[in-house]
């Protein structure tokens, strides 16, 4: 028999998320691709092309761990685990020192403090409204017409940010146009969409407290220009991970290796 | 008079007509089940299972029969029908023979129903704020688009609101005044920061006395003092039977979820004050002995205890009852099926009118945060808790506000860990499975890490 694998699986509203592991915790294979209408198929594919990177089949995998919003559509998994607890295992194996979490994905963002021991102290998620997520940074980009990744790097180019008061992503949309129409640059707008995101995660993080050290993860970290609004907020500097949105998968799948280990 | 007296006898054997239509209809409503059951037909249930409760079958009838009284009655000129809000003294009606039916009730049912969407958007089209009360909307809205599990409410002769619950019930009944056009009796119970002020009891002491004039005037009879002495020990002993039961839930395993005790809260909430209520408790408590007795519990392998803040969310119950038996937590305790049961700690037999008006202003919500805190932290200790789910709740700002500063509280100076979700008592449109079931999962998933590592 060949090498076993342990497998984290995080199905996003955006994005599907795979991370194997091996008995020692390392990770050996991690892939991202978008979620799309059907949960099911995109946890497949997912897993699958994860297992192709290291030559395995699905019968090396010994434990699986099913996280996100469409965890209960993943097959064969052993257990499911909410993205609460996977973000904070993530977290605390890869810094041990963290104290903080925040994450922003697709659909929602959370805040999550830890003790020493990498236990839950306290966290908070955003309410049912998706205000301040990817999803609208998605919606923002697209009506600005700037590429999803230029996002950040362009608003931190911004002299200020523009004021946008709206924190809903409907009312937010019209505000921002009605701001091109008056001839605000598409930068400052930016840099005002950045600062509106920071401020409705800083009202998480505080709720959940926060404390040095503070890892940010989910898609939206890698946005550098919401990283360094959260940081203002916050006041606190922000730790981001290589690869910020398979930190759920990472802890799913550490924590699949515990439960093999049980 | 002999008029009258036939009117009298029409009117009974219509009640005892509707009555028995009520006791077949729900008698058949069982067979059915019974035969569903027994031909494997019934939707097979996954999850944690729940056992009913017998004295639940009784409830029903005891509602129904009572909603058919009320009925009957709006085509009684000589009887008179008050609307009255949950924690308003009715114990005054009962005494004046006045039917007392409440809205808040008449509105959970139409949360329960979910019938509230419809009803809050009628009133939304007329303009009423989608941020008011969803109570208030539900039976504003049932009143104008006459949709309603019961077929609406009867016709009130006057309104009694007692302000002890919110602010808004002031408004919602100038509004209701306005629609009907009845006179409105405004009881002002002050709110409580500290100990219950001896000024605050005998402003509301002299508001009391007001409105047994009042009563007295709109029926055109003498308001009989000994009546009255007999509604309020009837409603004590109701109160404590209640209070005894609610007791209950702090064995282990608990005989009863706090889920159960929403719905069990019917008839102390609309029958306070008469000998049925008295019955059904004591039925109830019985029930409940026999459960503990034979070591039932309400949710199989009772592993967590929690306590539950502010008003249920009525079209979840079933959702969230299954949602924590999944992870083998009981909730055991609630302030909400305690804010029909709060007693004053002043109390003198000698003046039966200042010790109600002290039991009026004694609720949960009519209190500041200390004594709020005060009041968790006994409920923790005495029904043994991990945890306390608290339902913020956008439709009532009396009782959700300061809920964070609650749980921080409950946090830090107690270690108490505590789960808010977000969502409305009626209104469907604030909630969402998803969310909710996440954020339980997750905080579940953080007790049992919590509890096993107490354990190492």
């Amino acid at each position: 028999m060949g090498v076993q694998y342990f497998a984290g699986v995080d199905v996003g509203s955006a994005t599907a998320k795979a991370v194997l592991v091996d008995a020692a915790g390392t990770i050996c294979a991690h892939v991202v691709v978008p979620s799309g209408g059907n949960l099911t198929l995109a946890a497949d594919r997912v897993l699958a092309a994860a297992l192709e990177r290291v030559g395995a089949v699905p019968g090396d995998i010994a434990a699986l761990v099913a996280t996100g919003y469409g965890r209960e559509s993943v097959a064969n998994r052993t257990k499911t685990v909410t993205e609460i607890t996977c973000h904070a295992k993530g977290a605390h194996v890869l810094y041990p020192d963290a104290r903080a979490v925040i994450d922003i994905g697709g659909q929602d963002s959370k805040a999550i403090s830890l003790d020493a021991a990498g236990m839950i102290r306290k966290f908070e998620m955003n309410d049912k409204c998706a205000a301040g997520t990817g999803r609208f940074l998605e919606v923002m980009a697209r009506t600005l017409e700037v590429p999803l990744d230029e996002v950040g790097p362009r608003a931190l180019t911004a002299d200020r940010p523009a004021k946008i008061s709206s924190t809903c992503t409907v009312f937010a949309e019209s505000e921002v146009i009605s701001l091109l129409a008056q001839g605000e640059t598409v930068e400052r707008i930016l840099a005002g969409l950045c600062l509106s995101i920071s401020q409705r995660v800083n009202s998480l993080a505080m709720r959940a407290g926060m404390a040095p050290r503070v890892i940010m993860t989910g898609g939206v970290a890698k946005n550098t220009g919401v990283v360094r609004a959260i940081e203002k907020a916050v006041g606190l500097p922000l730790t981001v991970p290589d690869q910020p949105q398979i930190m759920g998968a990472l802890g799913a799948a550490l924590l699949a290796r515990n439960e093999a280990v049980k | 008079m002999s008029n009258r007296m036939a009117k009298k006898v029409t009117n009974w054997t219509k009640e005892m007509a509707l009555y028995s239509l009520l006791r077949a209809t729900l008698a058949k409503r069982k067979l059915d089940q019974k035969i569903s059951k027994a031909l494997g037909s019934g939707k097979k249930s996954t999850g944690a299972k729940r056992i009913p409760i017998k004295t639940g079958d009784k409830m029903k009838l005891l509602m129904g029969r009572y909603y058919i009284r009320a009925k009957v009655a709006e085509k009684d000129p000589d009887q008179k029908i008050a609307w009255i809000t949950s924690g308003g003294p009715v114990e005054i009606l009962h005494a004046a023979g006045v039917i007392p039916i409440y809205p808040e009730n008449h509105a959970a049912m139409i949360g329960t129903m979910r019938m509230a969407d419809s009803c809050c958007a009628t009133a939304e089209d007329q303009g009423y704020s989608r941020d008011l009360c969803s109570y208030a909307r539900s039976d504003i809205g049932s009143i104008l688009s006459k949709k309603s599990p019961i077929g609406g409410s009867p016709r009130p002769d006057f309104l009694v609101c007692c302000n002890n619950i919110c602010g808004t019930v002031t408004k919602w009944y100038q509004e209701l005044q306005r629609m009907f056009d009845v006179p409105l009796i405004m009881i002002d119970a002050p709110y409580q920061y500290g100990e219950d002020r001896p000024e605050a009891i005998d402003y509301v002491k002299a508001q009391l006395q007001e409105m047994i004039d009042q009563v007295s005037q709109i029926t055109g009879r003498p308001f009989v003092w000994g009546k009255f002495e007999d509604t309020v020990r009837r409603s004590e002993q109701a109160l404590q039977l209640w209070r005894d039961v609610q007791d209950m839930l702090a064995h282990r395993p608990a005989p009863m979820n706090s889920f159960d005790t929403f719905i069990h809260l019917a008839p102390i909430v609309t029958l306070r004050g008469t000998q049925e209520c008295i019955g059904y408790y004591k039925m109830l408590q019985a029930e409940m002995e026999g459960r503990v007795r034979n070591g039932v519990a309400a949710v199989e392998g009772e592993k967590y205890r929690l306590g539950w803040d502010n008003l249920a969310i009525w079209y979840k119950i079933q959702f969230l009852a299954k949602k924590f038996g999944e992870h083998n937590a009981a909730l055991v305790v609630s302030t909400y099926a305690k804010s029909f049961s709060y007693q004053a700690p002043y109390r003198d037999e000698s003046d039966i009118l200042r010790s109600m008006a002290a039991n009026y202003i004694a609720g949960y919500i009519n209190h500041g945060l200390d004594y709020r805190e005060r009041e968790l932290l006994e409920m923790a200790e005495k029904f043994h808790l991990d945890g306390f789910v608290m339902h913020s709740n956008r439709s009532c700002r009396a009782y959700s506000f300061g809920q964070y500063e609650l749980a921080r509280r409950l946090e830090e100076k107690h270690g108490l860990p505590t789960i808010m979700i977000e969502a409305d008592q009626s209104d469907t449109r604030s909630w969402s499975d998803e969310q909710v079931g996440t954020r339980i999962d997750a905080f579940m998933e953080s007790l049992a890490a919590r509890k096993s590592n107490a354990i190492k």
